[in-house]
């Protein structure tokens, strides 16, 4: 089975939903006419990065009536979508989101777990951090999604990993930084090495969308990726620019790695948990 | 010896992206940039003419009477050589009559009254061009604190201010800045004879390579002397990031409601856009 992806590496308008509604909507257009199945948009792409107090502003819920996601809603019908946004629970806490929506549903939303705020970073400040990290199942299969800081951790996708998803969805506004003599920015290199150990530690799909633009001073390098179960790299975007890109995943690889190299069958999960409770009561 | 050497190609990238997106973004398309003859205010407008078109780039030229005449022919070099609109106002009519009224003033005053000076006419051709004002302190200068507060620091947008001196060479280098340009001593040019180097008290060869230990490398001021800065160079340039904190901010609003400037009024300055 092949599926289709494809990564959108977008600009956002600063706080502006409406506007970034828009060229959602256009990025489906133009993945839809290039028969794509599913569509990849990086962390808060309908809002943009950082918000600071226009956080409550711009918070939506995904569900049927939303103004915002009843557009996004209806064109899943057609394919599958990833879109990252502020969401507001029940009980007004807001977080940093992923929902993976399918057939006009929302299959499965992720609150980032992990909120940096150190550095240049801030997210802890102004978002609740999520307090689950689960795999669901989809017409392709079972997948997982993470947010930017969530996969600088080791942790989150080691246990999607162990909850069953062969296909990890990453997304990210990940500002540059470190620039030197080397070819590409530190932050860059170092995104680049984790998906790709991800890929080969798990032996899994891991796709990678990260936004482009600027804010204030900040730059945003895009440079989506998508990887093989053999940690190959299948498709890579441009440094910089928008653009949308797609990479065919031949699903069938995930059984020829497997067989090839059987982590999966051969992780001790037991181990892992027994040692974690000794860990933790010390 | 630390390696303040970066991949100018993509700095190139990055910083003409950032000076085309941060005026775009607003409805304007011009830049209004200040140019000394020295090298940052060359590279600011290189980037600038880049990023936007020459033609859509304006040089201001603002010779004091005691200006040195290389700064006014090294400023032309750049000028002919980026196709660059320009344009010349003299300064020393606007600021003789105040330099008057104190027969005993410094030229520490006089520089400072040139440096306003010019910011009040580059803000005045911003209006006139219809563009923004770009920036030329590079971080070097930033952390020392050596500008003129509300002068030459002022801008709309600074492209090169996370560059040290040496890497705003290796940049000038790599978009062919006329040679006379990076070659010469950098010099404010407020009075006559007047260098950089001269006036601080070091080279910024030495004071790049401590500055990037000290902030980009977070070593303690203890940990640049082990690493084998002179300890009273170090303390020196410690002391001057620290007493010229306030030329890298806004002034500090006193907070007496739930919602303050500054405080917790928090939004970027790109806001819907």
């Amino acid at each position: 089975m092949k599926l289709n992806l494809a990564l959108a590496q977008i600009n956002t308008k600063l706080g502006d939903v409406e506007a970034n509604l828009e060229k959602h909507l256009a990025y489906i257009e133009q993945a839809k006419a290039e028969k794509t199945d599913l569509l990849v948009f990086p962390e808060l792409s309908l809002t943009g990065y950082v918000l600071q107090d226009l956080v409550a502003h711009v918070a939506h819920k995904p569900v049927d009536d939303d103004p915002v996601f009843k557009h996004l809603l209806n064109a899943s019908r057609d394919l599958d979508l990833m879109v990252g946004f502020v969401d507001e629970d029940s009980r007004h806490r807001f977080f940093i989101a992923s929902a993976y929506l399918s057939g006009g549903k929302v299959l499965h939303v992720h609150h980032k777990v992990y909120l940096p705020t150190y550095g240049l970073f801030d997210e802890g400040r102004f978002f609740a951090s999520g307090d689950s990290v689960r795999a669901f199942d989809t017409r392709f299969g079972r997948m997982g999604m993470l947010i930017c800081e969530d996969f600088w951790h080791a942790s989150p996708p080691y246990l999607l990993w162990l909850d069953g998803a062969d296909i990890m969805l990453l997304s990210s506004a990940s500002p540059g930084r470190g620039l030197n003599d080397k070819e590409k920015l530190e932050s860059a290199r170092w995104v680049e090495r984790v998906t790709k150990a991800y890929a080969s530690m798990f032996t899994s799909f891991v796709a990678h969308s990260n936004r482009v633009g600027y804010e204030d001073g900040l730059h945003f390098w895009g440079g989506a990726m998508a990887l093989d179960p053999n940690g190959e790299t299948i498709a890579h975007g441009p440094y910089n620019e928008e653009a949308l890109t797609f990479a065919q995943l031949d699903l069938n690889q995930l059984r020829r790695t497997r067989a090839r190299l059987p982590l999966l069958r051969d992780e001790r999960i037991n181990l892992t948990a027994s040692e974690l409770q000794r860990i933790l009561q010390k | 010896m630390t390696n303040l050497s970066i991949n100018t190609n993509l700095a190139r990238e990055i910083l003409t992206g950032f000076v085309k997106s941060e005026i775009t973004r607003i409805g304007i398309s011009r830049a209004v940039i200040g140019l000394s003859g020295g090298i940052d205010s060359a590279l600011s407008c290189a980037l600038a003419a880049e990023a936007l078109g020459a033609e859509n780039v304006l040089a201001v030229r603002m010779p004091y009477k005691s200006s040195s005449k290389d700064s006014l022919e090294h400023a032309q070099l750049l000028i002919d050589q980026l196709g660059i609109q320009s344009v010349t106002i003299e300064i020393t009519e606007m600021v003789e009559p105040l330099f008057k009224l104190d027969p005993n003033m410094s030229a520490m005053r006089k520089g400072n009254i040139m440096a306003r000076e010019r910011m009040i006419v580059l803000y005045d051709q911003s209006e006139v061009f219809k563009g923004l004002v770009v920036g030329t302190s590079n971080k070097t200068e930033i952390l020392l604190g050596y500008s003129t507060l509300y002068g030459d620091s002022a801008s709309a947008l600074n492209p090169i201010g996370d560059l040290y001196k040496a890497q705003v060479r290796q940049l000038s280098r790599a978009m062919n800045i006329p040679a006379p340009i990076i070659d010469k001593p950098p010099s404010a040019d407020l009075w006559e004879g007047q260098t950089d180097e001269k006036e601080l008290g070091f080279t910024y060869e030495e004071v790049d390579e401590l500055l990037y230990l000290l902030v980009d490398q977070r070593y303690s001021p203890l940990e640049a002397i082990e690493a084998g800065f002179d300890k009273t160079f170090v303390e020196a340039v410690t002391r001057r990031i620290q007493r010229n904190q306030f030329k890298r901010m806004l002034p500090p609003v006193a907070k007496i409601s739930n919602r303050t400037i500054g405080y917790d009024f928090l939004y970027l300055r790109d806001w819907g856009t």
